[in-house]
């Protein structure tokens, strides 16, 4: 007797189950959240706060923010950043003061830890959305992140 | 009479064979040395060590700041709990009363955390006894949890969202409504997840009776999460020792007595519940102030010894400081809930077959990098 109960509670349950899954085959086009990667780059946004890559925001006068106190450079815990350093003459005051030659980021380092983010006095790096870093060469991903002939923004202390 | 001819005909042999460290059912690289005769297992011996990073070492060259981040890459899975636990121990031995806005948030985001690790060990448990379609319903759930993750942390994996003193920003505005949408969302989904799976004559075939682990040894082998409760051992941190928000809302402990895997299973199924109820009593009345308070840009802990304990989706995790008052720690030392589950793998999985190891593996819920450190 319990061989046919069993074999009633098993397709009962399974029935149960594909009742399940029967209703998504029906309306498997409803609230599907795959996203069309990368068919859909061009409308693909990512949340304002994803941390895609350290950037350095520069305006339209090739000016950034980037003093060179090497506050990130600290913070970094694997060393992905390197502040080449330089005294040059500040404009106003005439006095020498430190300012970056080169600011390194060694992308393939990076853990997107945003300790670096945080800690900068001035605001000068900040997270930028680009997460399609695959390059055939790894030197590709380190990056010089204030632009050539840049300069310091005027008025930002830190 | 059949048996004996076979007997006298084919002398059995034990023999070993490897499971792992590439393999599908082990979740990452974790390798098994099993003893087996014909298809019941002899002896299960792990053999630890394809991932180590040595974090525990990286610890002692790291500032407090630092620490978090390494954290995540243990318990991937619970990357919010883990940074949690560093960031308690860091604050009570500097005596840093956070706000209380920052414990709710804290709060929230470590029960949405256990949800979306419990989501994809559902979707992975059924894959391990042979249902895929579960393995797709888990990962669905569990990426709205990513995405509000991603919207409010910037990651959607390895968060580093807690910083010792706080959070390292306030939440997004969009955070409390997306958190609510969810739970009117996976109230729906949970009683499939049932239909699917739990109430299935195969699955209770596969799962009932198999890896028995009674209260004693669990005890007696540092089981703790989800493991230890299935066989009645009342082993919850956040009952046993609130943390953060904790004291404030009310839940029960998911117990169960058998210790079976169809007990491990139903336990993580029941914590999904009371997780979603505690977001529930806690994301209304999230209190306005700060997310942050100060601390030195250099941290230094006061000479001394301090250990801190959370409830990972996994179980207990220990963090245990060592400080001779400079800024890094002097030894620093995780007890981690993945390295005694395993343990007992060779307990409850001898004299089963090796179909059975996979399931019950499957409910020991391993993350190896989190073994290995
Ligand atoms: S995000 Fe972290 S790892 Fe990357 S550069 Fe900043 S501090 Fe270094
Ligand atoms: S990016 Fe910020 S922290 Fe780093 S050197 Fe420049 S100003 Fe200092």
């Amino acid at each position: 007797m319990s061989y046919f109960s069993d074999i009633y509670k098993g397709i009962k349950t399974l029935l149960t189950g594909m009742s399940v899954t029967g209703k998504y085959f029906l309306t498997s086009r409803k609230g599907a959240i795959t996203q069309q990667y990368p068919d859909n780059r061009d409308t693909l946004k990512m949340f304002d706060r994803f941390r895609g890559e350290v950037i350095m925001p520069h305006n339209e006068e090739n000016q950034h923010r980037c003093t060179g106190c090497q506050k990130c450079e600290i913070a970094c815990p694997n060393g992905t950043i390197e502040i080449i350093w330089d005294r040059g003459i500040d404009e106003q005051t005439g006095k020498k003061k430190k300012k970056i030659d080169k600011f390194v980021y060694h992308l393939s380092m990076c853990t997107m830890c945003g300790l670096c983010i945080d800690v900068c006095p001035t605001d000068a790096i900040e997270w930028g959305q680009n997460f399609e870093n695959s390059v055939y060469d790894r030197t590709a991903l380190t990056r010089v992140l204030n632009e050539p002939g840049s300069k310091l923004m005027p008025g930002v202390e830190d | 009479m059949e048996t004996n001819t076979i007997e006298t005909n084919f002398k059995s042999e034990e023999y070993f064979i490897n499971m792992g460290p590439q393999h599908p059912a082990t979740h990452g690289v974790l390798r098994l040395l099993l003893t087996i005769d014909g298809e019941i297992i002899k002896k299960v011996e792990p053999d630890l060590g394809y991932i180590h990073r040595s974090i525990e070492k990286m610890c002692e060259r790291d500032s407090y700041q630092q620490i978090v981040h390494l954290t995540d890459r243990m318990d991937y899975l619970s990357s919010n709990i883990n940074n949690e636990a560093v960031c308690l121990a860091v604050e009570n031995a500097l005596e840093l009363e956070v706000p209380d806005r920052v414990k709710v948030i804290r709060t929230i985001i470590g029960e949405l955390t256990r949800i979306s690790s419990h989501c994809l060990w559902w979707g992975v448990m059924g894959m391990d006894v042979g249902a895929l379609t579960t393995y797709f319903y888990g990962f669905r759930d569990r990426e709205l949890i990513n995405d509000i993750f991603e919207e409010t942390c910037g990651a959607r994996l390895t968060m580093n969202y807690n910083v010792p003193g706080g959070l390292m920003f306030d939440i997004h505005p969009n955070f409390i409504k997306r958190v609510k949408d969810f739970i009117v969302h996976f109230k729906t989904k949970l009683p499939e997840y049932d239909r699917l799976l739990t109430g299935n004559v195969i699955f209770h075939k596969r799962t009932k009776g198999v890896g028995i682990l009674t209260k004693e040894d669990a005890i007696s082998f540092g089981a703790s999460g989800p493991v230890g409760r299935a066989s009645g051992y009342s082993c919850d941190v956040r009952k046993h020792h609130p943390y953060s928000a904790l004291d404030k809302v009310t839940f029960n402990e998911a117990l169960k007595t058998e210790g079976d895997t169809f007990a491990r299973y139903q336990v993580r199924i029941q914590e999904m519940w009371e997780s979603l109820s505690i977001i529930e009593q806690l994301i209304d009345n999230i209190p306005e102030g700060e997310y942050r308070v100060a601390t030195n840009a250099v941290i230094k802990l006061p000479k001394g010894e301090y250990y801190q304990k959370v409830e990972t989706a996994r179980g207990e995790l220990g963090v245990y400081i060592i400080s001779k008052g400079t800024k890094n720690p002097y030894r620093l030392k995780f007890r981690s809930p993945g390295f005694s589950n395993l343990s007992l793998l060779n307990h409850i999985a001898v004299g089963g077959k090796i179909g059975d190891l996979v399931a019950t593996m499957a409910t020991l819920d391993l993350v190896i990098p989190d073994i290995d450190r």
